[in-house]
């Protein structure tokens, strides 16, 4: 959804909130949203199963395909969709510019230095370094 | 954004009758970044530690068998589970359905509820699969 060139009130304003564009964000945060709803539950039905969380348990789980590659769609559309989070919360309440465009870095570097690590992690998990 | 000057506020915070639809929407909030900050800084930390073995697991061991340690796991599964479904709730009324007073009242009721019930199974399932 784009600002266009709509006659129409709705169409004039859209796009013109405080964040200065609107509809195609907001359909693209709904992306990693929907993805955690299956993927959320993967993880939280594969801890459950597991027979203990023992550090051996859980690298040899983390080993197989089936379970490394679920984790890092996990890994990768949970960092994300914390970054459409938490940026949310930083327009509604950083009101001033500076602090807010800060902070917008700030939350943005830990996402991808956090996603970064558990990648690695897990790719040296399963790969078998671990 | 320049902050404006001297404007009249809208009613806020002080002047509305709380109801379930409210707190469902703050806890969302509340819910989202909990588990965006401190959810995510604990499962990058529990997946480096797997990955390195030994004493840095039993680190994460020793910190999650601690009484608080377990306080905030239980803490953040709720918040997990919260989010979950107040999540859904939102994603249905995106297609703009459930908007009405009462079906809305009922489903902010309903994630309270589910939320909580999917905590202690949870937790129930961990604990008597892994004991």
């Amino acid at each position: 959804m784009s600002t266009g060139t709509s006659a129409t009130p709705l169409g004039k304003v859209r796009g013109l909130g405080p964040s200065g564009n609107g509809g195609a964000h907001w359909i693209e945060e709904r992306f990693a949203a929907v993805a955690l709803v299956p993927l959320s539950l993967w993880l939280i039905f594969s801890l459950i199963m597991l027979p203990d969380m023992a550090q051996r348990t859980l690298a040899e789980w983390l080993r197989a395909p089936s379970a490394a590659v679920p984790m890092a769609l996990f890994i990768v559309a949970a960092f994300k969709h914390a970054l459409d989070g938490t940026k949310v919360l930083i327009d509604d309440y950083a009101h001033d510019e500076g602090n807010r465009v800060g902070l917008h870095y700030v939350s943005a570097g830990a996402a991808l230095v956090g996603a970064a690590l558990s990648l690695f992690a897990l790719a040296k998990i399963a790969f078998g370094a671990a | 954004m320049t902050a404006p000057t001297k404007r009249p506020l809208s009613p806020h915070l002080t002047i509305w009758k709380w109801g379930p639809h409210m707190l469902v929407s703050i806890l969302h909030r509340l819910t989202g970044n909990a588990l965006s900050i401190a959810g995510l800084a604990l499962l990058t930390w529990w997946l480096l530690a797997i990955a390195e073995g030994g004493s840095a697991y039993a680190d994460v061991v020793n910190a999650a068998s601690h009484p608080v340690g377990l306080l905030v796991l239980v803490g953040l599964t709720w918040a997990f589970w919260q989010h979950f479904f107040s999540g859904l709730r939102h994603l249905v009324m995106d297609t703009g359905s459930g908007l009405e007073l009462k079906i809305n009242k009922l489903f902010s009721v309903l994630t309270v509820a589910a939320a909580l019930f999917a905590t202690a199974l949870t937790w129930f399932f961990l604990i008597g699969v892994n004991r």
